[in-house]
């Protein structure tokens, strides 16, 4: 590892001037991806701004705004933590099977809301530093694009950059249609609607998010929803538990009746991004919660995925676990 | 040579040293020998050897060296240095340190205690699962410079004095480990786990997350899932399941070994 300056920040405008005025600071939350990051040489930064003593951590219940009746929870606040909250487990079990489907307990007690959105691709070729890769070194090709992809994308890649993002919480996230609050340096508060906060490749796999630097994580909100009777996060990995997704589907629906009034799926392992599929969730409103309608739904999904040489696999796979997702939905979340 | 080693071997030494190799004795003895180099030959003299002598080996080589005082190199010596005072089983440690170093560094290779290990540094294996705060975590992805403050706990802080924590015990009777590499950090992340379940935390195998009242019930499937940070290459999963359940539930539970 370089050596690098640890600085402990006390408050967050401290904190946020110090990152800003620095291109090569980071934030040290959790510091479980980016110590590990660090040890690997693909982040050298020359400062380490601690902000694990700012608060920012609290699960709450949103009183006022767009959001209100909604949950908020702090960018600092532990996976573990948001996952095991009574607001968040009962309102939104989705997020909660999310996060504990992701990494181990030990990590979830490290690990940070913010830093869990921030996490990096766990791409070998952008690990490995003798491996061409745009994401880390932009410019050198990509390693993956006719090397061994089969955890790469199915959908949104670019030639630059075939890489998915790792995070299950987000997949949730995205399904949930949460906000991420961030302040700047000027102490201007701005919320991106998580479809807008991470990025496609396109011809700047760099970056990641559409977060500039210098702004600081202050909170996730969920609006309020009526999808917490039927949701099912669904993993499906080379082993039972602890490893990164090949396809996951966050699922949850609303019913009246029969009838599908509401339908959400997010799928992760298959993106740079986690992967929304609006035109499928629009297929189900208004029909009934059928095995047929739901492999509709999925057929509709995969119709815009460009597998690589060897992540074929994921189209069927894909399709099937977003059948089995919304059938354990609909089950109330009983596989 | 390490100051904290008493340079001259005990009596018990020179007589298992004369046993192994008589003909060496006296001309060591001439030229002085600490124990460090001592335990080396001792290892190098290899099992057969060993076997023979195991009672009186045993106890010398699990003699603890006398615990030394952290050595404190000038904080002036250090370009990023970082003062930390934090807690570790109980007593106050203050510590310089090189503001890369982890807090797993900094408990093997600075407060001598080498309980926790250092499997793959990356935290993929949980060798390295200590506590801090009362909650689990990986001591590989842990800057000790984040620790100021804390309360640190490992597996040496576990037993108090001659008796094991229950966990160790359960380690023991149900053969929870082969080369005990992870044994460690199964240990610690166990005891933190059941906590967690004492709390009502789920897990991805939760039945019902939606429900929030009361400890969560460990089936042996919970217990692998909340489990699945420490990996075992030797494999003895089964074992430690069953450790794990006989604290949890209270009540003896069946040696896996025995019943296959």
């Amino acid at each position: 590892m370089r050596p690098f300056t640890y600085t402990r920040a006390n408050d967050a405008t401290s904190a946020i001037k110090l990152l800003t005025e620095n291109p090569n600071a980071r934030f040290l939350a959790g510091g479980t991806n980016l110590l590990d990051l660090m040890k690997e040489d693909v982040e050298r930064p020359n400062t380490l701004i601690d902000i694990s003593d700012l608060g920012l951590a609290e699960v709450k219940s949103i009183a006022n705004g767009v959001n209100k009746g909604g949950v908020s929870m702090g960018g600092l606040g532990k996976n573990t933590d948001a996952a095991n909250h009574p607001l968040i487990r009962q309102h939104y079990p989705l997020l909660t099977q999310a996060i504990l489907a992701g990494a181990s307990g030990q990590l979830r007690n490290m690990a940070t809301n913010g830093g869990n959105l921030l996490q990096r691709t766990r791409c070998p070729y952008f690990y490995e530093v003798s491996m061409p890769c745009n994401k880390r070194a932009p410019g050198t090709g990509c390693g993956a694009r006719e090397g061994i992809n089969r955890m790469h994308a199915i959908f949104g890649w670019s030639d630059q950059c075939v890489a998915v993002y790792p995070s299950d919480m987000a997949v949730a996230l995205a399904a949930l249609d949460a906000v991420v609050h961030v302040r700047n340096a000027a102490g201007q508060e701005r919320q991106i609607p998580i479809a807008d906060f991470h990025r496609l490749p396109g011809n700047q796999p760099e970056k990641d998010t559409n977060l500039v630097h210098g702004e600081l994580i202050t909170a996730i909100e969920l609006p309020p929803n009526r999808l917490a009777d039927k949701s099912y996060y669904l993993k499906v990995r080379d082993r039972a538990s602890y490893a990164f997704a090949l396809v996951s589907v966050a699922a949850a629906l609303e019913t009246e009746g029969a009838m599908i009034k509401q339908a959400r799926i997010a799928m992760g392992g298959v993106a740079h991004k986690p992967w929304r599929a609006l035109k499928a969730e629009q297929l189900l409103v208004g029909k009934e919660a059928t095995e047929a309608n739901f492999n509709q739904a999925a057929e509709a999904v995969m119709a815009d995925a460009k597998p690589l040489a060897h992540n074929a696999f994921k189209v069927e796979l894909g399709k099937r676990s977003i059948v089995l997702a919304l059938q354990t939905a609909m089950n109330g979340g009983k596989l | 040579m390490d100051e904290h080693e008493s340079p001259e071997l005990t009596e018990d030494e020179k007589r298992l040293f004369a046993n192994l190799m008589p003909e060496d004795l006296s001309e060591i003895l001439d030229t002085g020998v600490n124990r460090r180099h001592f335990l080396k030959l001792m290892t190098l003299a290899g099992g057969g050897i060993l076997a023979a002598q195991s009672a009186v080996a045993e106890q010398l080589l699990t003699r603890p060296l006398t615990p030394a005082p952290a050595i404190e190199p000038a904080s002036v010596s250090l370009d990023n240095a970082v003062n930390v005072s934090f807690k570790v089983n109980g007593t106050v440690r203050k510590l310089t340190v090189d503001s890369r170093m982890t807090l797993l560094d900094a408990l093997r290779e600075r407060l001598d205690l080498t309980g926790s290990k250092k499997g793959c540094d990356h935290g993929q294996c949980g060798a390295c699962t200590v506590m801090v705060n009362g909650h689990r975590v990986l001591s590989c992805l842990t800057l000790t410079a984040s620790c100021e403050g804390k309360a640190v706990q490992t597996i040496e802080g576990l037993a108090k004095n001659d008796t094991l924590h229950p966990m160790q015990d359960a380690f023991l009777k149900h053969d929870g480990f082969q080369c005990g590499f992870c044994t460690p950090g199964q240990i610690c992340s166990a005891v933190a786990m059941l906590d967690e379940a004492k709390k009502g935390q789920a897990s991805y195998v939760t039945q019902n997350v939606r429900q929030t009242t009361g400890p969560a019930r460990l089936s042996n499937e919970e217990i692998r899932e909340r489990m699945s940070g420490n990996i075992c290459r030797c494999g003895a999963y089964p074992n430690i399941v069953a450790a794990i359940q006989e604290v949890y539930s209270g009540k003896p539970v069946e040696q896996v070994f025995r019943s296959v």
